[in-house]
């Protein structure tokens, strides 16, 4: 395993776990792979979001529909990743599309969900006081509900954003599933450090976003700061 | 849309169901990975999750266990337990070719949403409930046993409801190691360039999910009936 004598840890006869050696050889694949992996998970997850806005909103505005698209939203989640990605293919081939499409709608049901339950959470008194200093519905809506739904809604994004990380890798199956085309790779090989590395690059993507998604909470919500610790 | 032609045409033919590869077997195969999966990890998780609840500590190991596991892709676990030397792609009895690589990985999938949701279950027991079963004389156990399980039964049993169709939903992935169940229809037909055939299996995939959901909600509901008796008595009693 050290550095001096040479490829030997992923060799046609040696087939490491660990190999810091195959890391430094296949640099740029990897790189390729895990800038591939986090353009799809964010592209996915900015899209669910774009989407989940409206829905969320049409769906508080008119009661009926709020039963509708929570039932819509949870049939989706039943529908296996695996075979989401081949319905999506008559309509948008083998390409980033179709995955980033069917993550969406993963993303999207989780955010749905958490969009109308931070918008519940906010108080009452809060909004008829708002109401009562002359906000319209517009003004209402951006400046007191959302901000106040914050905390809750980051949940679901928290959520939305690190299982989207690791659904990506099944995007492999349409050939665009980012460090998931290394793991598929690595299993038809056997090549173990390859399976290792992209394994926990996957990880500490999820977790980079994760804290990502924690920062942007705290500097969206200053006034939580101090109460909660 | 000729491709979904080529899937119905797939869907209809009675010789892609029958057989030792035939749909009918892979469904059959993925639907005993998907039960034992879930048992196991029902049998290993809630016992400790239960009792984590009630003795009201853990909590923060049991929720952050469950954030990693949710990171941590099924897909890149059960390629590393299946190029592992053990278990590796071994055939397993009826859970077939990779069977206790997938058993294992979707046990560990299953895990994270039980433990949070019983743990959670027990806790969301209102806190007088406990003081009131304590205040009249009831000893730890029999507070467990007699006012916070009945209480936190339902909650318990909509967790595993929803780790149900979620690991008969990934049990789908294991085709992508070669693995056993219906993935591998879907998988087959990519690797032939037979998009139909993936199309018709993601169907009949999904067409499962959704009859196993409303098949766990039916049974919930009236496992919900059933209890509704006992813990309305625990509540007066307690009160």
């Amino acid at each position: 395993m050290t550095a001096d004598d040479g490829p030997k840890c992923y060799s046609r006869f040696t087939n490491e776990w660990f190999c810091w050696q195959y890391v430094e050889d296949r640099r740029e694949e990897i790189l390729d792979a895990t800038l591939e992996h986090l353009a799809i998970t964010v592209a996915a997850v900015l899209l669910g979001l774009a989407l989940a806005f409206p829905l969320a909103l049409l769906a508080r505005r008119y009661r009926r529909l709020q039963s509708t698209v929570l039932a819509v939203s949870t049939g989706i989640y039943t529908i296996p990743s695996l075979a989401l990605f081949p319905l999506f293919l008559p309509f948008t081939g083998l390409s980033a599309a179709t995955v980033v499409l069917g993550l969406a709608l993963y993303a999207l049901t989780v955010l749905v969900r958490s969009i109308l339950d931070g918008l519940s959470s906010v108080p009452a008194d809060v909004r008829e006081s708002a109401v009562g200093l002359g906000y319209g519905p517009g003004r209402l809506l951006l400046r007191v509900e959302l901000p106040l739904a914050v905390p809750v809604l980051m949940g679901g994004l928290r959520v939305a954003t690190v299982s989207t990380v690791a659904l990506t890798t099944v995007g492999a199956l349409v050939s665009y599933g980012g460090l998931g085309n290394l793991i598929a790779h690595g299993v038809a090989r056997d090549f173990r450090a390859e399976l290792v590395t992209a394994s926990v690059l996957c990880v500490l993507l999820a977790l980079l976003l994760d804290a990502v998604v924690v920062l942007a909470q705290r500097l969206l919500t200053p006034w939580t700061r101090g109460a909660g610790a | 849309m000729n491709v979904l032609a080529n899937a119905w045409e797939y869907l209809v033919d009675p010789a892609s169901w029958s057989g030792g590869g035939g749909m009918l077997a892979l469904l059959l195969e993925q639907l005993l990975l998907t039960v034992t999966a879930l048992a196991l990890a029902a049998a290993v998780g809630l016992p400790v999750a239960l009792a984590l609840g009630h003795l009201g500590r853990g909590g923060f190991l049991a929720v952050n266990i469950s954030n990693i596991g949710r990171a941590v892709p099924t897909f890149a676990l059960l390629a590393l337990l299946v190029t592992a030397d053990w278990p590796g792609t071994a055939s397993f009895g009826p859970y077939g070719r990779a069977g206790l690589a997938t058993l294992l990985a979707l046990m560990l999938f299953a895990l994270p949403p039980l433990v949070t949701g019983a743990y959670v279950a027990v806790r969301e027991v209102p806190e007088e409930v406990r003081e009131a079963a304590r205040g009249m004389g009831m000893t730890g156990l029999q507070v467990f046993v007699r006012a916070e399980l009945p209480l936190a039964l339902p909650l318990v049993l909509s967790g595993v409801r929803l780790a149900l169709v979620q690991v008969w939903a990934t049990a789908t992935i294991a085709a992508l190691v070669a693995g056993p169940g219906l993935g591998r229809v879907i998988t087959d037909g990519f690797a032939a360039n037979d998009y139909g055939q993936g199309i018709a299996g993601a169907v009949v995939v999904a067409a499962v999910a959704l009859t196993l959901e409303l098949l766990a909600a039916g049974a919930q509901r009236l496992a919900a009936r059933r209890l509704s008796d006992p813990a309305p008595r625990v509540d007066a009693h307690a009160g």
